[in-house]
Order: structure tokens, then sequence, then C-alpha cells
């Protein structure tokens, strides 16, 4: 398992790799990019800018990425999260997953994103021509991560 | 008892502060005895820290609830929902 939190950026395909690489088990690798988009809630982002919580980020996503394998069969999983001061067009978040079968590959990489996004101790700023903003946690995210409840 | 309390985002910015020392009494307590005893400040800690505001808990780095037991040397975190990924 590899956790990363840091403001430098990293390479998807690169990431990809090195969850399948020397490991012939591996027959299905599912990722996730997620990006800073140059729109929310209708108004232009400019900027956008991350704080989490230290001592409490890495092993929060720990956490997740255990519960997704105690769920699915998963052989290996790479979770980055960037913090600090981004713009539209950066990457922000990288999770993958390696698996035998794809099933498992896609549905673990769902679940740890779903949960990243409502446990994992990051906050959103983003800049916009009016000032700055806190991001409001979203009801649908919510949802999204209760459905992997019962 | 003392514990650490930390707050962030939304919360850091309306306190003014990143974190501080606060002494409750006995040696055990509710989480909640922490907020109710924060909100008694005033402005804007009452507002901020309301019962339908929404905000969360952790424990020693791990969510927590109102009802999660803390102790002295705890570290408690209150702070908006999150809104990462």
């Amino acid at each position: 398992m590899k956790i990363q939190v840091g403001e430098s950026d990293f390479d998807p395909g690169a990431e990809i790799s090195a969850l399948h690489a020397g490991q012939p088990r591996v027959g299905a690798v599912a990722s996730f990019v997620g990006l800073v988009r140059d729109l929310n809630e209708g108004d232009s982002v400019t900027t956008l800018t991350l704080e989490h919580y230290p001592a409490m980020t890495e092993k929060s996503l720990r956490a997740i990425v255990d519960e997704a394998g105690e769920r699915w069969s998963i052989l290996d999983a790479t979770v980055i999260h960037r913090v600090g001061r981004l713009q539209p067009l950066d990457r922000i978040v990288f999770v993958g997953v390696a698996s035998m079968h794809r099933g498992d590959a896609f549905a673990a990489c769902e679940f740890i994103m779903d949960y990243l996004k409502t446990r994992a101790p990051f906050w959103k700023k983003e800049g916009t021509p009016q000032g700055e903003r806190w991001v409001e946690a979203r009801s649908s995210d919510e949802t999204a991560a209760e459905r992997w409840k019962g | 008892m003392k514990v650490k309390v930390l707050y962030f985002a939304k919360l850091r910015e309306k306190f003014g502060i990143e974190n501080e020392v606060i002494e409750l009494p006995g040696e055990r307590a509710y989480a909640a005895a922490i907020v109710d005893l924060l909100r008694k400040r005033g402005e804007p800690w009452s507002t901020e820290l309301a019962l339908d505001s929404g905000n969360r808990m952790a424990v020693n780095q791990t969510l927590a609830g109102i009802v999660t037991p803390v102790q002295d040397g705890d570290e408690i975190a209150i702070f908006p929902p999150v809104t990462g990924g």
C-alpha cells in the first residue's frame, strides 16, 4: 500500500505501472484521478487551496484502504492526495487499486474515493473573482458513501 | 483533566486560533462536554459550534462523536464536514 499526502504532483501513468510492475497475479488495475475544475456553484474558480489535519490524514486514508481490503480481494492500492495551493487543470487526488479481476478493482477504487470524500480530513478553499470561500460539503457525497453500508 | 483542542478550516479562521489546551473538571468526560464549554464563550463560538452546525470531531486522530469518551492528554479536533478528493 502506498499513501502519499503532500504538495507535489504525481504521474498517473507511473503510479498505475507501479501497481502491477513485477506482479504477475495482478489482472486488473482501476484508477481515479481528481482534478481542479475552473467552475463551481456557477462561479469561475481561479485557485484551490487544500488544508488538512496532518496527524490524522495518512492514518484515515490507511484505514479506508484497509476497509476496502476487508470488503474486496485487492492485491495493492495507492492513494495520493495533494495539499496546498492548486489551480484549474491541476491534479488533486489519485486512487489506484490492483486486483486479480476487474470487479474488485472497480468497486474498491470507488469505495476508497467515496470514503475519502466524506471521512478524510481535507478542506478546500476556492478563490473566485468574488473572493475566497470554503467549499461546502455536498449531501450527494454523503449519499454516495452511505450506499456502501449494510 | 487537560485536553488539546485543534480547529480546522472555517473554524480555525473564525476563532483565530489553530489549537489550545482546555481544562475540564474530572478525569473523564464525553467529547460533548468540550463543545458545551466552548459554546459558552459567546460569539463566534456559540454560532459556529451550534448543535445544528454539522461540524465533525476527531479524538486522537480518529473520527468521533459527541458521546466519545475523552480523558487527560487526548487530542480533540473540531472541524467542518470534510471536502477533499
